[in-house]
C-alpha cells in the first residue's frame, strides 16, 4: 500500500478544516472497508486519510419528530441490531442484516455505505422507499437532502468535496403498512444481489393501495425508485393479475448492467419475479 | 508517515509507531509476533484473519493499525494463556474434528467465541448465519457446525 498520514480529529470542525486543507488529497475514512480494500488495490491512493471514528457527535441513533436520525459512524450492525429500528423500522433492520457478513457490519458504517454510491449495495432501494435523507456538512454550510439526490450515478454522489455526511434521516413507515427486502443470490448468502426489491405498501379501508412504493438494488447506475410500476398499483385492488402486471412494469424501468451475475436481459428477468414476490411479501405484511 | 497508536492486545497494552498503512493483520503478525491470526483472501470475505475488536468480530486484512488505536484487540492467542486450559470454544473444535488442513481455523474460534459471546445459546439455523462468512476449503462445515454447538454446551 502507498504511503500517507493518517488524522483522527475528535471534533467535526477540526476534520472539515483537515479536509479543506489537503483538498483532494484527502479522503475520509469511517469503517474502512471500502477505502482500506479500494487502497490495497491501488485504485485510490489519498496522502491524507480523515477518520470520522472519534467524531463523538457522529455516533449515536437518535428518536426525532422527522424519524430515526443515525451518526454517520453508527455501523450497520448497531442499525441492524437496535431495539427501536427492529421494531419501528423492520425493513430497515431486515436489509441492514443483509449486508455481507457480521464482520464487516461491525465496521462498516451507515454514512461510508451512503457516500460509497455503490448501486449493488443493499441499503439504497430500502431507504428510497424508506424516503429517507441525509445529512452533509462542510466548513461551509450544513444541508439535507433526500436520498433520491445523493446517488447521481455509478459510484458518483452529490457529496462535495470538503464535504462529509453527518447522519441519515429515515421517517416512520406509514403506519399499518407492510414491507419487504429481497435480495437473489445464486452464490453464496454474504454477496452482492444479483437484484435486490424493497417494496412497502399500505392498504386502505377497502383493501386498495393507498401507498405503494418499489425500489430496486444492482438493477441500474444508481438504485431505482420503479415509479411507473408502482402507479400500475396506487389507488388499486392489488389482485394477481395487477401485481404481475407492475411486475412486468418494473422490468422496463430499470437497465442492469451484464457481469459476473448474469447478463442485463436475465436480470431484468429476474427483477421482474423479484418484485412481484416482494410486493406478495408486503401486501400481506399489510393486510 | 508515522503513526503512534496504542492500544490493548490480548490484555496488554501496547504502544508502538509503525507506518499510518500497516494493516492490523501485519501488526499483529509482524510487530507483536501474533501469527496465529491468518491472511487468506485480503479482501475481507474470507473470515481467515477475524479478530475481536472491544468483543466484536472484525476482518483484521481490510483494517489499518491505526483505526485499532484505542481499542481492544483479541486473537486466538488471547484465549488461553500458555499453559492454561484452552478454552471451550477451542477444546470444542479439538474434540469434534472442527478443523483438517487448520489455515481457516483461528478464524472460526474467532468467529464462533464472538457468536457465543453474543448468544450463548444459538439455533442451528443462528449459527449458520453468523458463520457463513467464514470459509474452509476442506469443506469440514459439518464438523464445524457440530463445534460451535459443542462449545454451545449442546
Amino acid at each position: 500500500m502507498h504511503d500517507f498520514a493518517y488524522h483522527a480529529p475528535t471534533t467535526l470542525p477540526e476534520a472539515l478544516e483537515l479536509l479543506d486543507r489537503y483538498g483532494d488529497d484527502a479522503r475520509v475514512i469511517a469503517g474502512g472497508t471500502v477505502l482500506v480494500t479500494l487502497m490495497k488495490q491501488r485504485l485510490s491512493q489519498p496522502g491524507h486519510l480523515v477518520s470520522l471514528a472519534n467524531v463523538g457527535v457522529l455516533q449515536g441513533v437518535r428518536l426525532q419528530g422527522d424519524g430515526l436520525h443515525i451518526g454517520a459512524t453508527v455501523t450497520q450492525r448497531d442499525v441492524e441490531t437496535a431495539p427501536q429500528v427492529q421494531s419501528a423500522w423492520p425493513l430497515l433492520a431486515e436489509t441492514y442484516r443483509r449486508v455481507a457478513t457480521v464482520r464487516i457490519r461491525n465496521l462498516a458504517t451507515v454514512g461510508g455505505g451512503l457516500a460509497h454510491g455503490d448501486p449493488n449495495q443493499d441499503p439504497p432501494p430500502t431507504l428510497l422507499v424508506l424516503g429517507a435523507s441525509v445529512t452533509l456538512a462542510s466548513s461551509q454550510a450544513v444541508r439535507t437532502l433526500p436520498v433520491s439526490e445523493l446517488w447521481t450515478g455509478y459510484f458518483e454522489t452529490a457529496v462535495q468535496p470538503g464535504e462529509v455526511v453527518t447522519e441519515l434521516i429515515v421517517p416512520l413507515p406509514p403506519v399499518g403498512s407492510g414491507s419487504a427486502f429481497l435480495k437473489f443470490l445464486p452464490r453464496t448468502e454474504d454477496d452482492y444481489a444479483t437484484v435486490s426489491v424493497a417494496a412497502l405498501v399500505q392498504l386502505d379501508v377497502s383493501g386498495a393501495c393507498q401507498d405503494i412504493r418499489i425500489a430496486l438494488g444492482s438493477a441500474g447506475p444508481t438504485a431505482v425508485k420503479a415509479t411507473r410500476a408502482e402507479a400500475v398499483l396506487r389507488g388499486k385492488q392489488p389482485t394477481d393479475a395487477l401485481i404481475s402486471q407492475a411486475a412486468d412494469q418494473a422490468r422496463e424501468e430499470v437497465g442492469p448492467i451484464a457481469d459476473v451475475r448474469g447478463s442485463a436481459a436475465y436480470k431484468r428477468d429476474i427483477a421482474a419475479v423479484f418484485v412481484r414476490r416482494a410486493l406478495q411479501q408486503a401486501i400481506a405484511g399489510a393486510r | 508517515m508515522e503513526q503512534k497508536i496504542s492500544l490493548t492486545v490480548n490484555g496488554q497494552q501496547v504502544e508502538r509507531t509503525v507506518p499510518a498503512r500497516r494493516l492490523l493483520i501485519d501488526f499483529l503478525r509482524y510487530d507483536l509476533g501474533l501469527t496465529g491470526t491468518k491472511e487468506a483472501c485480503s479482501v475481507g470475505v474470507c473470515g481467515a484473519c477475524t479478530v475481536l475488536v472491544d468483543g466484536k468480530t472484525a476482518a483484521s486484512c481490510i483494517m489499518l493499525a491505526a483505526q485499532a488505536s484505542g481499542r481492544a484487540i483479541t486473537t486466538v492467542e488471547g484465549l488461553a494463556a500458555e499453559g492454561e486450559r484452552l478454552h471451550p470454544v477451542q477444546q470444542a473444535f479439538i474434540d469434534m474434528g472442527g478443523f483438517q488442513c487448520g489455515i481457516c481455523t483461528p478464524g472460526q474460534v474467532m468467529a464462533a467465541k464472538g457468536l457465543l459471546d453474543t448468544n450463548p445459546n444459538p439455533s442451528d439455523d443462528q449459527i449458520r448465519e453468523w458463520m457463513m462468512g467464514n470459509l474452509c476449503r476442506c469443506t469440514g462445515y459439518y464438523k464445524i457446525l457440530g463445534s460451535v454447538r459443542k462449545a454451545a454446551g449442546r
